[in-house]
This record gives structure tokens, C-alpha cells and sequence, in this order.
């Protein structure tokens, strides 16, 4: 597992967003800061361009294929999930480890706990992020304090709940949500929120090994839309390790998930107007790493969150109390947040509530000319 | 009742032979009499319908029926009928047997039906006597609604709107229930109930003020479309989260009862609804605080891919009545009469004895789920075409009516053309017509704007003065 985290380090990774609307034509997609874009990668020679959903598709494959006690669960996941995720594998691993479940979220994360707590790999299926609520007992109260509440002797770290979450364009109130910062505040799970395809493979493992329960919400957006080239190998990537995507002296910009496109068009936009934007993909919201975060403000000065969730109690808030403690002195401006305003997701209004480029632009702007 | 569990085989046997009575009501009489009372039977006094009277009847001999098979359950197989546990709830009869209930009963409950497939009544049937004028009205709506949804469905795939669903093959389920309820029973819809909407009034430009999301839209253009809601129908705004309008309905019907309105509550869901915890809070709330409400569960076979089988077991949804104390009754929902004939027997049943009921109507999801889904995946063509064609509610609707003499093929085709024109001006018109303007992002969030919204419009109007081109030009600022 090691040597693979450190082999993916070293990958260059070039992101390419297939475009079917205006909002992605301008992207150049999201690569690692560090890599050195014009090398070619070297490390592997399978690499494929793939969408997110297909390479969800093969971490799910790898880890039942990796792990015998290893299950696939939820509402449609037998004929490959409404989104196409869980393809083939009921075919490939049979219906007893790949199967439907009935319309029930709580009793999809009920059972997936009790299948985790003796021993197995429980990897269920919530089909929409919205719908995770009738399960959140489950997962607060359940999940959360297996391990604690029974002084280690039982847990259901085997556990990983994966769901789409994020707007798509046409959602409205109940296809659009992100309600990451609910679980944000729950300690005892991991919220994972994976930005492209390759990370989304590699994270998503990650999780599914992860000795704890995990939340994964997968940019449903992004689903078709990223296009990157993804190792065909098993590899997972760490948690609880943000990761700069993009390296900048003024200010730095902290998100994740299909927000991490839209700042990123924010930061080419800025540069034009000389300004240095640093990007930071914070990946694992809890527990999370704030000395990336605080390494980075101490190098800019300025700090950033956007997030599509309504500001008033993000997780942006969370960062933004979080780095005033650490780098209060450092700091040059008032901590922006760019989030999603506090109504609930509207169809008709959703350009208008969306923290687009522009409001992103404008926030850059006046943090770094305060 | 758990006694009566137990003895269920030997009751059923015992009652039937006793009876020898074909009518289809039977069983499911059968079923409900155990929990209820004789005051629950005078009480149907209130009831002036044919069918009602008939029950009336049926009630009492089959409650008498249950007692002598009680008395020959315990008295002759072990003379201990006296003894018994006063056990909260009621007296709870020992046995010395050691005897599991059965999982499920060894015959399936019956389908009540009035038409056959070709739509002739089935002779002995009971039913509701609907004349032609209503008759009439129902099979233009069918019409209607089936010329609404294929137009719909056509303009999501042209791109017009963003999402549609259909009621295909459910046509009577909506229609049918529609006619047998009065306007001021409210609805709590799961979702592909527009029909009821459609009866009541609704007109095909509000359909498509939703759809559409224009300045016309009841919801302000905020929900997808399908997702109407109008109170002056009412008719509760549709929520995507599956169930959640089934607890609601027990509250809903409290008020009403406390209200002593004559009316009741008619809570829709489909088969896949009926997994949700929801389900069982909405029907033990309903069951305990005896809440006028009628819960449709419309089982069309499919929940998106799940098909029942790995939906639940036991013999679908009618049997969980019991469970908690509700009468049940499984309907066929491809039968516009059935349908009608029960619908209005229950909400009487609803009403004047203050209980709720579950009515479970066997139909079959003949659309695919939405416009996201391509059912072919998962469900054989020849299915679809079977449902479709030989068991369309329709079809045998419209044979029925045209042999009385109600309707005709000139005037199918007439009604035809005129509601396809009226659909798609509807459309066109809704089209054309400019969204909600801007404040309406920021309205009904609370009953008044609070100081975070205040500021975040005011902001928002600012970077839209600055990015006017990031913007929707079809909202008025
Ligand atoms: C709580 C919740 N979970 C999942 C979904 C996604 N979903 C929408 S419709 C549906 C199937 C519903 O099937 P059924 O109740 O049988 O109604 P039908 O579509 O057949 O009319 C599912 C799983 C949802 N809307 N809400
Ligand atoms: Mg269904």
C-alpha cells in the first residue's frame, strides 16, 4: 500500500475535461502543481483515459477482487446503479457481494454496519447525497460511535458510504446537494471528497481500506464530464493529505470536489491580472490537513474557501476559524468565503447560486487589495 | 390478532367452506374483520351505496364466521378457550400448540376487478354505478393525460425542459381516483399522480408553467419539473424524497378529524415507497391516532430497476395493513371501475368510521422511470409491450364506455386533436413566458427575509451588475 501511494506521488497526471456545455470549455483541467506536465509519465504503462464514474467503476472492481469479504450494495446497483458506477459487477462478483437493496437509506447503512462489524468490507450505495438524511441516524449516532462507545471492541471501520452529491446544471432541491459539512461534524467518520477521476480511484480505495467508516461523495457533475488518464493498476491515494495543485504566492484557495474546476478557471483568470493564486485540494474534510492549509497562508497571506454548500455553517467556516487561530498574524486580509448562498438549491436560480468564477474573481481581488 | 394469525389456515378453510360465496370481496373481508368492532359495523349505517350495504352484510357473517372457528380451534383441539392472558391490548388466548405464523398465506390475496380484458363486467361484480357524463369526463381526462405526457416526454427530449416523468400505464390509477374523491380530500402525491391535478381542475398551461419553470410556475420555478403543488387543488407540493409524504398524511388527517371535516386524506406511494421507514411510521402514526387516511400504494412492478421481488417479500403491500391495524384492500389498477368502485367505498370507510385504509392497486410502470432512465436495460421489451398494449387501463375503459353508447370513434379523434393543439400552445406559451424574477431566490426561505439573505441578495445584485453575461437573460432582475 505504501509503495503505491508513493509511486502515484510521482505520476503526472493530465486532467482533460471533455466538454458537453459552456461552463467546462474553458478548462485545462486540474493537474498536480508539482508534477512536471511535459515529462511523460513513466511509472506506468496502462494509463487510460477514463470518465469519473468508470473509474470509480474500477476501484469498486479492485476491491472486490482484492478482498473476499468485500460488498457492493444499494437502490439500482445491481444493473451498474443509475449512474452507471456499479456496471458489470454484479455479473463479475455474482449477486450475493453485488446487489439491490430496497428503497430504505437507513436500512441500506443499518445493514452495511452490521456487515462491517463483523469483519467485512461494506461498501453501500446511497443514490443521491440528498437522500442520505432517512440514513443519518445511522451514521451519527451508529457509525460514528461503534468503536468509541464500545471501548474498541467492536467497530465498523469496514465501512464506506458513497454518494453523488453536487449540482448538475437541473437538480433543483433534491439532486444538487451538498451536504458535507453536516458530516463534517460528527467525529468518528471521514467525509472523502474526490476532485477528478484518477483521485477518485485512488481515494476511493483509500477508503474502502480505511480501518474507520467513511463518507465518499462523488461530484456527480463530473461523472462523464472529467476525463483524465487513470492507472489501470490498484493504487490508493492518502487521506487526511490535502494536496497544492497549483503553486502562488498571493493568496491561497482551499476547496474540493467539482469546485476545485471552477477556482481553478478563477486562478488562470487571475493571473492574467498578475495575481498568484495557490490551489489546495483539501480531499479529506475530517479529519483534515491543516498544515498544508497553514503552510500555505503563511507563504500567501490570504485565504480563500469556496464551496457550493450554503456558506452559514460550511465547511469553509470550519477552515476559515481553524486558520485565523493558526495564522492571525500572517494574515494580510479577512478570510473569503465563495459558497453557495443560504436558501435551499433552486432550480431556476441555480447560475445565480452558484459561486461561479466571477464571484470567486471578485473575492481574489478584493482579498488581495484590502 | 396474533391469535388470529396462528389459526389464519384453519379459519380460511373453515370460512370458505362455509360460505361457498365467489364474490371477490371475500378474502379481503375476511382479513379486516378481525380487527374491527361490531361499533365500527353500525356505524356503516352512514354508507347508502350499493356496495356498502352488501358489506355491511359480508361484515357480519364473516365476523361470525371467525368466532365459531374460533370456538372449534379451542374448544375441540384442546378445550382451553378460557384460559388466557388479559394481556394489554386486549385477552390473548393460550394454546398449548407451538405454532409459528406462517410467512406468508398459502393463496394470494385476490385482485379485486369489475372489467374484464375486453371490458365487459365481470357478471356478480360489485361496483359503483358511475353514469356517463362522469363516465365521459373520465376518459377524456385519461386522454388527456396520456397526450400531456407523450408531448412532455417529447419536449425534455428536444431539450425544452430539463426532466419529465410519465404516468403511462397508470392512467386509470390517477383518473379513476380522482373521480371517486371529492375536491376538498387533499392529496399528498409521491409523484406520478398529475392526474389528479388534471381532474381537479389544473389546466394543461399550469402543467406546463411548471415544467417550464416560467414567472407562472405556483413553485416560483425553484423545484424540477413534475413537482407541482397547488393549494387551491389540494393538491401538496411533490417532494423528490420517496415516503416522507406518509407521515405527513397522518397529520394532515388529524387536523381533519379534529376539524370534523368531511374529508379525508388520500397519501400516494409507489411499491419502492413502501421500504422506507416512512412508510411504517406514516401507517402505525395513522393506524394509532385512527387518521382519515386512504394510502394508495399504486405497485406498478418497478422501483426504478428494483423489481418487487427484491423489493419485499410476503404477497406485496396489501398484507402489511394488517400489520398495523389498517384495512387493506389489493385492487386491480389497470381497471378504471375497480378502481372508482373502491376508491369510493374507502374514503366513505375513511371518513365515517375516522380509520385510515391501504389500498394496494396492481399496475405496471409502463414509461421508463423518467427521462434519466432507459428501462430496456433492466426489464424485457415484451413485458413493456404486454402492459402496454393487452393490459392498457385505457384500452378496456374506452370498450367499456363505447359499448354503452357514451363515446365514439369520431369523437376519440376529435378529442384527440383538440387536446394535442391545447398541449402544445400550452407549451409554446411557457416557452415563450419569462422565468420568476430574481427576489423570488431569496422569498419563502423564511416568512420574511433575514439579515444573511438581505445581504447576500444585495451582493448578488452587485455581481450581477459586474458579470451581467454569466447570467440567465430570462430572469428578470
Ligand atoms: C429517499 C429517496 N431515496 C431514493 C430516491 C431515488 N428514487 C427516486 S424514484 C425511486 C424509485 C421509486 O419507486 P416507486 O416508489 O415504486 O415509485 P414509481 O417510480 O414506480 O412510481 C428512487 C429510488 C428518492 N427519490 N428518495
Ligand atoms: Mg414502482
Amino acid at each position: 500500500m505504501a509503495s503505491s501511494l508513493r509511486r502515484i506521488a510521482r505520476l503526472s497526471l493530465i486532467s482533460r475535461y471533455t466538454s458537453t456545455d459552456g461552463r467546462w470549455n474553458t478548462l485545462r483541467g486540474l493537474s498536480t502543481a508539482t508534477d512536471d506536465l511535459n515529462s511523460p509519465n513513466q511509472c506506468w504503462t496502462s494509463n487510460k483515459p477514463v470518465n469519473l464514474f468508470s473509474a470509480i467503476n474500477q476501484a469498486l472492481h479492485i476491491a472486490l477482487e482484492t478482498d473476499p469479504r468485500a460488498y457492493v450494495f444499494g437502490e439500482d446497483v445491481g444493473f451498474g446503479g443509475v449512474f452507471r458506477c456499479t456496471t458489470g459487477l454484479a455479473d463479475r462478483f455474482g449477486k450475493r457481494r453485488v446487489f439491490n437493496t430496497p428503497l430504505c437509506e437507513q436500512g441500506i447503512v443499518g445493514f452495511a454496519i452490521g456487515l462491517a462489524a463483523m469483519g467485512n468490507r461494506a461498501i453501500a450505495e446511497i443514490q443521491f447525497a440528498d437522500y442520505i438524511f432517512p440514513a443519518f441516524d445511522q451514521i451519527v449516532n451508529e457509525a460514528a460511535k461503534f468503536r468509541y462507545r464500545s471501548g474498541n471492541q467492536f467497530n465498523c471501520g469496514g465501512l464506506t458510504i458513497r454518494a453523488p452529491y453536487g449540482a448538475v446544471g437541473h437538480g433543483g432541491h433534491y439532486h444538487s446537494q451538498s451536504p458535507e459539512a453536516f458530516f463534517c461534524h460528527v467525529p468518528g467518520i471521514k467525509v472523502v471528497i474526490p476532485r477528478s477521476p484518477q483521485q477518485a480511484k485512488g481515494l476511493l480505495l483509500s477508503c474502502i481500506r480505511d480501518p474507520n467508516p467513511v463518507v465518499f461523495f462523488e461530484p456527480k457533475w463530473l461523472y462523464r464530464l472529467a476525463v483524465e488518464e487513470v492507472p489501470e493498476q490498484d493504487f490508493m491515494l492518502p487521506l487526511s493529505e490535502a494536496e497544492v495543485i497549483r503553486e502562488g504566492s498571493d493568496i491561497t484557495l482551499v476547496g474540493w470536489g467539482a469546485q476545485l474546476s471552477i477556482m481553478e478557471q478563477a486562478c488562470v483568470e487571475a493571473e492574467k491580472d498578475g495575481i498568484s493564486c495557490e490551489l489546495i485540494d483539501l480531499k479529506t474534510l475530517i479529519p483534515w490537513d491543516k498544515e498544508t492549509v497553514e503552510a500555505s497562508v503563511n507563504k500567501t497571506g490570504r485565504l480563500l474557501v469556496s464551496h457550493e454548500a450554503p456558506i452559514t455553517g460550511g465547511f469553509g467556516a470550519e477552515i476559515s476559524a481553524s486558520i485565523v487561530e493558526r495564522c492571525f498574524l500572517r494574515l494580510e486580509a479577512p478570510v473569503a468565503r465563495v459558497c453557495g448562498l443560504d436558501t435551499p438549491f433552486p432550480l431556476v436560480f441555480e447560475p445565480f447560486y452558484l459561486p461561479t468564477k466571477n464571484k470567486m474573481l471578485d473575492a481574489i481581488k478584493s482579498t488581495v487589495n484590502y | 390478532m396474533a391469535i388470529w394469525v396462528a389459526r389464519s389456515r384453519n379459519i380460511i378453510t373453515q370460512y370458505f367452506l362455509k360460505t361457498k360465496n365467489n364474490c371477490p370481496f371475500d378474502q379481503n373481508y375476511f382479513l379486516f374483520h378481525t380487527n374491527s368492532s361490531y361499533k365500527s359495523r353500525n356505524r356503516f349505517g352512514f354508507l347508502d351505496c350499493q356496495s356498502a350495504t352488501f358489506m355491511a352484510f359480508r361484515r357480519f357473517e364473516s365476523v361470525r364466521a371467525g368466532e365459531q372457528a374460533e370456538a372449534v380451534a379451542y374448544g375441540n383441539e384442546d378445550g382451553h378457550e378460557n384460559q388466557g392472558i388479559d394481556f394489554p391490548g386486549g385477552r390473548v388466548a393460550f394454546t398449548p400448540q407451538m405454532k409459528f405464523i406462517s410467512e406468508s398465506t398459502d393463496k394470494r390475496i385476490p385482485c379485486y376487478r369489475v372489467l374484464d380484458d375486453d371490458g365487459y363486467s365481470i357478471p356478480g361484480s360489485i361496483f359503483e354505478q358511475v353514469d356517463k357524463e362522469t363516465a365521459v369526463k373520465m376518459y377524456k381526462s385519461m386522454v388527456t393525460l396520456q397526450i400531456m405526457d407523450t408531448i412532455f416526454h417529447e419536449a425534455q427530449r428536444q431539450g425544452r425542459i430539463s426532466f419529465y416523468l410519465t404516468s403511462t400505464g397508470e392512467e386509470a390509477i390517477n383518473i379513476a381516483t380522482a373521480a371517486a374523491l371529492t375536491p376538498d380530500d387533499i392529496i399528498l402525491p409521491q409523484y406520478r399522480e398529475p392526474g389528479i391535478l388534471l381532474w381537479r381542475g389544473f389546466t394543461l398551461q399550469e402543467f406546463a408553467n411548471q415544467c417550464f419553470g416560467t414567472k407562472d410556475d405556483y413553485g416560483k420555478g425553484r423545484q424540477m419539473p413534475i413537482h407541482y403543488s397547488s393549494k387551491e387543488h389540494n393538491y401538496f407540493a411533490v417532494s423528490s424524497p420517496i415516503a416522507t409524504q406518509l407521515p405527513q398524511a397522518a397529520g394532515v388527517a388529524y387536523s381533519l378529524k379534529m376539524d370534523n371535516k368531511e374529508a379525508c386524506v388520500v397519501a400516494f406511494m409507489g411499491d419502492g415507497g413502501t421500504s422506507e421507514g416512512d412508510f411504517h411510521a406514516g401507517l402505525n402514526f395513522a393506524a394509532v391516532m385512527e387518521a382519515p387516511v386512504l394510502f394508495f400504494c399504486r405497485n406498478n412492478g418497478w422501483a426504478i430497476s428494483t423489481p418487487i421481488s427484491e423489493q419485499f417479500r410476503s404477497d406485496g403491500v396489501v398484507v402489511k395493513g394488517q400489520g398495523y391495524g389498517i384495512r387493506s384492500i389489493r385492487i386491480d389498477g389497470n381497471d378504471t371501475l375497480a378502481v372508482y368502485s373502491a376508491i369510493h367505498a374507502a374514503r366513505e370507510m375513511v371518513i365515517h368510521e375516522q380509520k385510515p385504509i391501504l389500498v394496494e392497486a396492481l399496475t405496471y410502470r409502463v414509461g421508463h422511470h423518467s427521462t434519466s432512465d432507459d428501462s430496456t436495460k433492466y426489464r424485457p421489451m415484451d413485458e413493456i409491450e404486454h402492459w402496454k398494449t393487452a393490459r392498457h387501463p385505457m384500452s378496456k375503459f374506452r370498450k367499456w364506455v363505447q359499448r354503452n353508447g357514451w363515446w365514439t370513434d369520431d369523437e376519440e379523434t376529435e378529442l384527440r386533436g383538440i387536446i394535442r393543439k391545447q398541449v402544445l400552445n400550452a407549451i409554446q406559451m411557457a416557452d415563450k413566458t419569462e422565468k420568476p424574477s430574481l427576489d423570488n431566490l431569496f422569498t419563502d426561505v423564511y416568512d420574511c427575509l433575514p439579515l444573511n439573505l438581505q445581504e447576500q441578495e444585495k451582493s448578488l445584485r452587485e455581481t450581477i451588475k459586474r458579470h451581467q453575461q454569466d447570467f440567465p437573460a430570462d430572469v428578470p432582475l
